[in-house]
């Protein structure tokens, strides 16, 4: 096995836009939560130039595919993206199959392109625990857009809306009850919906299903959105949000042939504008830095109660139970005060 | 804490259509745990570097049952040297000649797997080789 090169060297070239050291800066963070402190803290300082946008949707409804038509739209104007495509990790053999890069495949020799698929691994919701320091280390390396392509989504993978600046939606035509699909979830969090497949039939009535949920529920389900945020968030947020100013258009994309994509990027676009000036960009990025620090803490936390409450110490505190020597709150507040270092 | 997985990039160069064994391995080193990207078919030897590159792999498995094993093989190790990528495991497999093999096991190929090996023995292999033997 040779040397591993040093985390300081990667570090530096990465800032200046190596492509290998950025794609081993990436692995290190996946692999290792102390490469990740380290490599993160010393990239930090570059990052918040980059658009972050999510694209998240029912399995199967053209994601990868339009995550590719996107990153074509996007480099015919010049600007530069990164891709992250998270795939899930099996359950029963940790291992993961990570098939988004086969609809990824037209933009080689482009350095204005970097794709990258990972695992979910431990992480819930629909990505990785380590996508946000992915994303970090993305716009540290210089991309414009950095697109995320969640796992293929029901209603409980919305972690992308605590990371993203804008997320899509994708809906596609033809997916069995489509206000049931819509309804689950994923309305609450979109940007932008785009009905994808829109060659076949029935798109138009997906559109329409949607237009209508957005003028009659649009209102409530923006105020449950937001009860959400508050819940998760607290303080960091102000309430300069979503709702004035926004109005979440339904485009229809057709991701083989490119059709309508370039209508999608300028939504983003549009979309990415109204962040800036309405103030909903700093109070996004105050909610996902939030949300980043949240995650760390606990993690620290639970890899603390891994290290101060051995299974002997358990042990011997379980057995004191069954003897009625103590009790579980009791054993609860003493092994609490064991974690306070 | 440390979660390191190996990741395998399995890919088709060429105008190769045959995938069948491509995906059977792809599915194969998944449930063995390993992190497999699947590129797809027809890809040219630059957009296998660059995928290894941009995806950090240790091994990069090639598939190739068209016959263009002896131009296409010797053509992707070149890039992936000159990528700094000396270190990746390269694995072939499909329908290799046991002469060609000899040749490209010189040309830096690793191992070469011929059609009727068994998804252990390939699992075994890389486990081996991964943990410095
Ligand atoms: C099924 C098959 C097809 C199917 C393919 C279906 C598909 N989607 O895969 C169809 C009917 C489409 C087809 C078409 C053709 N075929 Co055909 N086909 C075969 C056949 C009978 C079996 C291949 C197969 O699927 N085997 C099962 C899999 C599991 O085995 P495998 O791929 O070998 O994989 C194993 C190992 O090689 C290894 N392995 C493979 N890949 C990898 C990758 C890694 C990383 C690792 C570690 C290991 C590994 O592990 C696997 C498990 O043991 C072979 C004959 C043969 N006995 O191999 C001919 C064969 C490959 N075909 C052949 C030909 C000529 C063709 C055609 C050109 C015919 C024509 N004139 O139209 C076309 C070309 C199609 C194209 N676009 O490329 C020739 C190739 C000759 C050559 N190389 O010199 C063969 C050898 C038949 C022959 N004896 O002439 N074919
Ligand atoms: N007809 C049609 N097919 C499409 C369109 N976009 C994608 N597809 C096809 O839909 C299938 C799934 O596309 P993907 O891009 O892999 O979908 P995905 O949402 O990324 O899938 P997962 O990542 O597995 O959830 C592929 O066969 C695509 O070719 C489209 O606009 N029209
Ligand atoms: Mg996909």
């Amino acid at each position: 096995m040779p040397k591993p090169v040093p985390t300081q060297q990667l570090i530096s070239d990465l800032l200046e836009g190596d492509r290998l050291a950025l794609a081993r800066a990436i692995s290190r963070v996946e692999d290792d939560a102390a490469e990740a402190a380290r490599i993160v803290r010393a990239v930090f300082a570059h990052t918040g130039r980059a658009h972050l946008i999510g694209v998240t949707g029912a399995p199967g409804t053209g994601k990868s595919t339009l995550v590719s038509a996107l990153v074509e739209s996007y480099r015919a104007s010049g600007v530069t993206v990164g891709v992250l495509a998270v795939d899930p990790t099996s359950p029963f053999s940790g291992g993961a199959l990570l098939g988004d890069r086969v609809r990824m495949t037209g933009h080689s020799g482009d350095a204005g392109v970097f794709i990258r698929s990972m695992a979910t691994r431990r992480g819930t919701g629909g990505l990785a625990k380590a996508s946000a320091d992915a994303m970090l280390l993305l716009d540290a390396a210089g991309f414009d857009r950095i697109l995320v392509e969640t796992v293929g989504a029901g209603q409980a993978e919305i972690e992308i809306a605590s990371v993203a600046d804008t997320v899509v939606v994708v809906e596609a035509p033809g997916l069995g009850d489509e206000v049931q699909a819509i309804k689950a979830g994923l309305l609450e969090i979109a940007d932008v919906f785009a009905v994808n497949k829109a060659d076949r039939k029935g798109a138009a009535r997906t559109v329409a299903a949607l237009e209508m949920m957005l003028e009659t529920g649009g209102a409530a389900a923006q105020t449950i959105f937001h009860h959400g945020q508050r819940m998760e968030t607290g303080a960091a947020t102000s309430e300069t949000e979503a709702g004035d100013g926004w109005s979440i258009p339904v485009l229809e994309t057709v991701a083989v042939s490119g059709g309508g994509v370039d209508e999608l990027r300028d939504a983003l676009e549009r979309h990415r504008a109204w962040l800036g000036e309405s103030g909903a960009r700093t109070a996004r990025e105050g909610r996902r830095l939030d949300h980043m620090l949240q995650t760390l803490v606990q993690a620290e936390f639970l890899a603390r109660m891994e290290r101060t409450l051995s299974p002997a110490l358990r042990r011997d505190l379980v057995e004191r139970m069954q003897r009625r020597e103590t009790d579980p709150y009791s054993a609860a507040a003493d092994s609490m005060k064991k974690l306070s270092p | 804490m440390k979660d390191s997985q190996i990741r395998v990039l399995v890919a088709k160069p060429g105008l190769d259509g045959h995938d069948r064994g491509a995906k059977v391995i792809a599915r194969a080193l998944r449930d063995a745990g390993f992190e497999v990207i699947y590129t797809g078919i027809r890809q040219t030897p630059q957009m296998i570097a660059e995928a290894a590159l941009q995806e950090d792999v240790d091994v990069v498995g090639l598939s190739i049952l068209s016959g263009a094993h002896m131009t296409l093989c010797p053509k992707v190790i070149e890039l992936l040297h000159a990528q700094g990528q000396e270190d990746v495991l390269v694995l072939l497999g499909g329908i290799i000649p046991d002469e060609d093999a000899v040749q490209l096991k010189a040309a830096g190929v690793h191992a070469v797997f011929g059609p009727g090996t068994t998804s252990a023995e390939i699992i075994d292999y890389i486990r081996t080789a991964m943990a410095g033997g």
